[in-house]
């Protein structure tokens, strides 16, 4: 669209220096063009009138068209529910079977119209608007099955909303009459009135962040007498702090009283004053469960509940402590001194869980309805439930949050020992002197050679150094460096070494002592050199920076201690593209587990002793200065790129390393445990 | 130049073609797919059509306004009517807990005397002195919330030998029973063979249950506290750790399922144990049943009790037990068994096939994260539900089961505390714990809700919150010496402390005998000097939470203290990455004794520590709250006529908590030096005794928490650069290498 529109200006100057035949061409091709990009937009954009006109034309419904069912007087009542009934004695899970997707199956009985002997309906309203979207909540869901001898659940479609509108003994005539009613055995009804409906009709997504006047507001109409003089009495001895509103009783014609509040002839709009308010007040009315609470809810204000004996909704999932202050009623006078004990934060917090379970449980009928089934389902496979996190973590806590799946403070015993996993390609020389050095190690538990090398064989079985660890080798069907932290099954134990071939200068003591502090933070990567990742203002990108910084955020995997989780995280479990780019490039493999680490923990590695390259000095002159720059531009961009696929930056910076307790103390050096400990 | 620009307009009107190709073909695409939608909704009413008609509201307007005004009956005689309704087996709390004996002295747990000749089996005994042991225990009934008997009726199966006979008139007589308001009653069995039925076998009036094996029809939700069966061996206090020692990857075990257990040939439980030998595959699930139990087993034998009892004796329970991924915990006569608590501490995710089973404090945990709740009606799925259960599933139920187990099971003290802290929970509601309290380590025992209601106050729920601990500290200095001379070591101490760039005040707790000196006589500081007047005077003061302390961070500092500003920024830098332990400079080890059978303190330079000295060390304020309100009066009155062992109990406290050792960082060496100088302390630490204090100390300490928390770490934290052979115009932390 965008486009056609520029071009067809630019037209003009451009057609009369064309000849007049080529002119008529183009300007016939580009009015066709016009027209078909406009008609198609036109299309695109309003199809959804073009769509439902025709299928108002098309396929018109109406609740009349139901087949009429009568009732006679003498049919069935169904005996009184159990109340009693627990899921595993009035339940028939056998119903919704073992299901890979642990989903149950929802069947909605069909539509039928109840009257009675006389032709009177059993029901006032008949099928209510709010019934109707909650039963089009369940048949659009994944739930829904359209198979009766399929369905885990059923639902009636005889609206029992509202119980004041029923005729109760023929409602329940017409239940017993349902195929498979039998006693009501695994059917849900859906029961609002003592509640009230969720207002959602009320567009209250007009400021949110209005500063908040009172701290304590009570709105509603309804309240008996001895609450409001309680509620009055508090006031005054609280001032202006706390607004209590009744029904307006002068308001002039045409305004609706609902929408409406007073307070001593001063007029508030409701429900925008609860906006206004830190908390609002729950009051127990004619019912224990009172609409207000989801007004109050939705307006972000922490509900205060004072209704003893009330369930609160959903309360089986959700975690209301974290959204609602729960006060008995006869400590109503204590209110306010209550509500000033809670921290400003907690305030805070409260008002955001508040309106994320309004956003999240109940701001439709379908809301309603799909919260109501997912608890269903889990208590039907509870092992595949929601977890509490799920349930209760508005998404901001979800994102910023982090739950570690090593999470059990555990120290792990220092015997079974380590796996060294030496990663190599031809260097077989130094290979075998790393082998020799590691082999030292007094918790070397087993060696493993990742053979990388498809084009030559692993030396003979009689050439590789004499250890007295097993020593296996693996071999690979591609060079991937990915393949270094692949999770062999010959990794018996938890802790890895992960180590170069060509990392000879780390001592025993200090790979020793490594695994030592990797014990203490098994959840952690603990190795050698560390890195750092650095903002780069200019550049506005991250950078890599390596050496004689105060500060590290990554630590080298040529020789680092981590959990064989990692390594199932790192082949099964890494976001994006990010392992076949880092065999693509050859690099960045060590970057990349850092991000994975420190993404899924949240915390920073440990980089142990003051070790801080792997080569000698001497080496690196000889690699020249130019091959380090493209080296760190390499890395850079690494850290750009895996800071992008995780969308964010998970790298923790800290200040600190890891040294034997004695390091550099002034004390006998053979009464230290770890006295080899090298310093570059 | 023409052609140039020919070629423009012809490649934009083909671009703009395309695009109208690109957009018709999507429409195309998109109203096939409507219409094929609309096939399925033609079929004869299926799914729930969409309907055209205007229909209404369920609930008219003028219906909620109406019956609004209609209300004759107060709410609050409303709810006492309804209430009256909720007695005897619908007890509720509302309606069967008098609250307000627990406004006038808080929650506080009185025990009836025990009466001579009365017999208390040992777990009863247990329960008993966990109480009166607890901060809950009152020996005055009227400033009772919360009553407990003093007659057992832990068992109350008519067959076994502690039971206890004429309960009924013995509970009756009790002058404060007032028909079992307020009481809470502990119970592990009931009923007797055959049918096992709930009943205590006496009238337990309005009294609340804390029962095991109590099945979902009799428990009464919010009233009642589901506890779980444990022997008479159970510790009273401590209690072994769990034998999860290490997190296996894969989490798999060589077996998947196991069970070993009796099989009831009569009565009451026997459908599901009967019916295991299907599932049993003597590979990697096996169910192993015998029939030998009770004297008479061989009259009701059965055709398959010679197999089932031959295989049986093949496997060893306890090897089963270590190597098996789930456990399968069937009831057994009763809904609750031992093999649940034995799986739970073994790190055997348990697999519940006990229908109606209201699992043990299952008011607050939430066991889908530990267990598998399993149907016993669906009990041929069980494989392949355990089988589809993800590996990082098991990885975390497994670790929940350890965490589950050493946080509220893993003594009798624990259950019993368990116990009263839901209670005590359900009486004060706007103070209590959340889900995610009690079920996170590390667990609603050390985290009490009195201290703050925002999770972000405590240092052990940040990274669940996603946010960071504040980052700035309070230096808490103990004054004990008057001040004298200008030249005295507290107040360079105030000076390099307060040049923090992380300190936000300094508090002087004031715990000398001479008054407090004026105020011209502190140096002029960048951050506010708060001097407080120790209450007392005594070491735990030292310990108190304080109002005045606002940052998440404590440094605490004894008056003679060296430290410069440079040392004090890295120590609070590297409590900012472990913001739930102590970080601290000079530390001391302890070690078994085994000539002595007891535990030895050392201050001996050693390769490994587990104790940081508080005067100086960093850490959360939270620790100053459970110091104060969590532990015994007999440990803190023993530190204060000490005055000595306040920092052993610290680091024993916060080492409970987490599990973990506390973090040493780098010093400069001469503390230890100037410690042993001429200041007033030096006299405390030259004393003989003092040391000799410190080991009974630690022993009497250990016996209090049951278990010695105390756990050993081999490394210190140093600086990145600290001794680096590079220029010290590099370094951040330079000074702290300067002597």
């Amino acid at each position: 669209m965008c486009a056609s529109v520029k071009y067809s200006a630019r037209g003009p100057a451009l057609i009369p220096r064309m000849k007049t035949k080529h002119r008529m061409y183009y300007i016939a091709l580009f009015s066709v063009v016009l027209l078909g990009l406009i008609a198609t937009g036109m299309f695109q954009f309003w199809p959804h009138s073009i769509e439902s006109s025709t299928d108002w034309s098309v396929d018109r419904h109406s609740v009349h068209d139901a087949p009429l069912v009568h009732l006679s007087a003498s049919d069935p009542i169904p005996e009184r529910g159990d109340l009693s009934c627990r899921m595993h004695t009035c339940f028939d899970v056998y119903r919704c079977g073992y299901n890979p997707k642990n989903r149950i199956k929802v069947y909605i009985h069909p539509l039928r119209r109840y009257v009675d002997d006389l032709g009177a309906p059993i029901s006032s309203t008949g099928l209510s608007r709010e019934y109707n979207e909650l039963l089009s909540a369940i048949s659009d869901s994944d739930f829904y099955t359209d198979d009766i001898n399929r369905a885990c659940l059923l639902i009636p479609s005889i609206d029992v909303l509202n119980q004041n509108s029923l005729r109760i003994r023929e409602t329940a005539q017409a239940l017993a009459q349902l195929p498979r009613w039998e006693r009501g055995m695994n059917h849900l009804l859906f029961n609002m009135l003592p509640g009230g409906p969720p207002d959602y009709n009320t567009a209250l997504d007009v400021p949110r962040d209005r500063p908040r006047k009172y701290f304590i507001l009570s709105s509603q109409i309804a309240l008996h007498m001895e609450y409001r003089t309680e509620l009055e009495t508090l006031k005054a001895e609280n001032g202006e702090a706390m607004l209590i509103l009744d029904k307006c009783t002068n308001l002039s014609e045409g305004v609706s009283s609902v929408r409406k509040r007073c307070c001593k002839g001063q007029v508030f709009d409701y429900p925008q004053i609860l906006q206004e308010s830190t908390f609002c007040v729950v009051l127990r009315g004619v019912r224990l469960g009172q609409a207000a609470l989801s007004d109050v809810l939705q307006a972000g204000c922490v509900p205060v509940i004072l209704a003893d004996s009330y369930i609160l909704p959903f309360s089986e999932v959700l975690d209301w402590k974290r959204a609602a202050v729960v006060i008995p009623e006869d400590n109503l006078s204590e209110m306010y001194s209550i509500l000033k004990s809670i921290p400003a934060k907690q305030v805070e917090e409260m008002q955001r869980q508040a309106r994320w379970f309004w956003e999240a449980y109940f701001r439709s009928m379908k809301n309603i309805v799909m919260t109501t089934l997912q608890i269903i389902n889990d208590r039907i496979y509870p092992y595949a439930a929601r977890s509490y996190e799920e349930w209760n973590d508005p998404p901001s806590v979800k994102w910023a949050s982090v739950n570690s799946p090593l999470f059990l403070p555990l120290i792990p015993p220092r015997a079974p020992g380590f796996t060294a996993v030496v990663l190599t390609y031809d260097r077989i020389e130094s290979l075998f002197r790393v082998i020799t050095e590691i082999s030292k190690v007094p918790s070397l538990c087993k060696l493993l050679v990742v053979w990388n090398n498809q084009n030559k064989d692993p030396p003979e079985e009689s050439q590789w150094p004499k250890i007295t660890v097993p020593l296996k080798v693996v071999r690979t069907t591609e060079n991937k460096l990915s393949n270094r932290f692949f999770p062999y099954d010959e990794i018996e134990t938890e802790a890895v070494l992960a180590i170069d071939d060509d990392i000879i200068m780390l001592t025993s003591d200090e790979l020793q002592f490594g695994y030592e502090v990797w014990r203490e933070f098994p959840d952690r990567l603990v190795g050698y050199p560390g890195r750092l990742h650095l903002w780069d203002h200019e550049m506005g990108k991250w950078k890599y920076e390596s050496e004689w910084t105060n500060e590290v955020s990554m630590v080298l995997t040529g020789a680092a201690f981590y959990h064989k989780y990692f390594n199932y995280l790192y082949t099964y479990k890494m976001p994006g593209d990010i392992k076949n780019w880092v065999d693509a490039h050859m690099n960045c493999e060590d970057i990349a587990m850092n991000f994975l680490v420190a993404n899924v923990t949240g915390k920073a590695p440990i980089k142990v002793t003051p070790r801080k390259k792997f080569k000698c000095p001497e080496c690196t002159a000889i690699d020249g200065l130019s091959l380090d720059q493209t080296h760190m531009v390499e890395r850079s961009e690494c850290i750009n790129k895996f800071a992008t696929v995780f969308g964010t930056m998970p790298l923790k910076v800290v200040e600190h390393r890891a040294d034997p307790v004695l390091y550099k103390d002034d004390f006998p050096e053979k009464l230290k445990s770890f006295p080899n400990i090298g310093s570059l | 130049m023409q052609a140039k620009k020919r070629y423009f307009i012809v490649l934009s009107a083909g671009a703009c073609l395309v695009l109208l190709f690109y957009f018709g073909g999507l429409q195309v695409r998109a109203t096939r797919n409507q219409s094929r939608r609309e096939d399925r909704l033609r079929s004869p009413e299926q799914p729930w059509p969409h309907f055209s008609d205007n229909l209404q509201s369920f609930l008219p307007r003028e219906q909620l306004a109406n019956e609004d005004y209609n209300m004759h009956l107060s709410p609050r005689q409303k709810r006492d009517a309804n209430t009256s309704l909720y007695k005897g087996k619908k007890c509720r709390m509302e309606s069967c807990f008098d609250f307000s004996l627990c406004q006038r002295s808080g929650f506080k747990v009185y025990v009836y005397p025990q009466q001579k000749g009365e017999k208390i089996s040992e777990s009863y005994q247990n329960i008993l002195s966990a109480i009166e042991g607890s901060r809950f225990y009152t020996s005055d009934p009227s400033q009772a919330c919360l009553f407990v008997l003093s007659l057992d009726t832990l068992d109350r199966d008519q067959l076994s030998p502690q039971y206890v006979h004429n309960l009924k008139s013995k509970v009756q007589n009790l002058h404060l029973w007032n028909n079992g308001r307020n009481h809470l009653i502990f119970n592990l069995y009931s009923g007797t063979w055959p049918d096992y039925t709930e009943d205590l076998g006496f009238d337990i009036g309005q009294a609340m249950l804390a029962k095991a094996s109590i099945g979902a029809e009799n428990f009464r939700p919010h009233f009642d506290v589901s506890i779980p069966l444990f022997s008479k061996d159970h510790p009273r206090t401590g209690g072994e750790r769990g034998f999860l020692k290490y997190n296996t990857i894969p989490p798999f075990r060589k077996y998947m399922l196991v069970f070993k257990g009796k099989r009831y040939l009569t009565g009451i439980g026997s459908d599901t144990r009967n019916a295991l030998y299907h599932v049993h595959n003597a590979e990697d699930v096996v169910l192993l049943t015998t029939c030998k139990h009770g004297k008479d087993w061989q009259k009701h034998k059965d055709g398959r009790c010679d197999k089932d009892n031959a295989e049986y004796d093949k496997y060893d329970y306890r090897e089963m037990l270590h190597n098996s991924t789930f456990c399968l915990v069937p009831r057994g006569r009763r809904l609750g068994s031992f093999r649940f608590l034995e799986a739970l501490q073994a790190a055997c995710v348990p697999v519940m096939l006990s229908n109606g089973w209201e699992l043990p404090f299952s008011e607050v945990i939430d066991w889908n994260t530990a267990a598998v709740i399993g149907d016993e009606r669906l009990l041929l799925q069980i494989p392949s539900t355990v089988r589809s259960i993800h590996q990082d599933k098991i990885l975390a139920l497994r670790q929940q089961t350890q965490f589950l187990w050493e946080a509220y099971f893993s003594s009798v003290e624990k259950i019993v505390l368990t116990t009263l802290e839901i209670i005590q929970d359900r009486i004060f509601k706007h103070i209590s714990r959340n889900s995610l309290i009690w079920n996170r380590h590390p667990g609603g025992l050390f985290v009490l809700p009195q201290y703050s209601a925002y999770l972000g106050d405590f240092p052990f729920y940040f990274a669940a919150l996603g946010v960071k601990p504040s980052s700035r500290f309070t230096a808490v200095i103990h004054a004990v010496t008057p001040l004298i001379s200008q030249s005295q070591p507290i107040l360079k101490l105030l000076v390099a402390v307060s040049k923090s760039q992380y300190c936000a005040q300094i508090i002087v707790l004031w715990n000398c005998d001479k008054p407090l000196p004026a105020k011209h006589r502190w140096p002029a500081t960048p951050v506010p000097v708060v001097v407080i007047e120790g209450e007392n005077k005594v070491m735990s003061s030292r310990f108190q939470p304080y109002d005045t302390i606002v940052t998440d961070a404590i440094l605490s500092l004894d008056e003679d203290t060296v430290l410069s500003t440079t040392e004090v920024d890295f120590a609070f830098t590297v409590w900012q990455s472990f913001p739930e332990r102590i970080v601290g400079y000079p530390a001391r080890s302890h070690f078994w004794d085994s000539n002595k059978e007891r535990w030895g303190y050392t201050s001996k330079w050693t390769n490994d520590y587990s104790m940081v000295l508080t005067g100086a060390a960093i850490y959360h304020r939270y620790y100053h709250y459970l110091y104060t309100n969590y532990l015994p009066v007999s440990l803190k009155n023993m530190v204060d006529q000490l005055a000595n062992c306040e920092d052993i109990l610290m680091n024993f406290l916060v080492s409970a908590v987490t599990k973990l050792p506390p973090i040493k960082v780098t010093q400069k060496k001469q503390y230890k030096e100037t410690m042993m100088g001429q200041s007033s302390r030096a006299s405390r630490w030259a004393d003989p005794d003092h040391f000799a204090q410190r080991q009974t100390c630690m022993n009497k300490f250990a016996s209090w928490f049951g278990t010695m928390p105390l756990i050993h770490s081999q490394m210190r934290l140093d600086p990145i650069l600290f001794k680096d052979q590079v220029s010290i115009l590099r370094k951040k932390y330079r000074d702290i290498e300067r002597l």
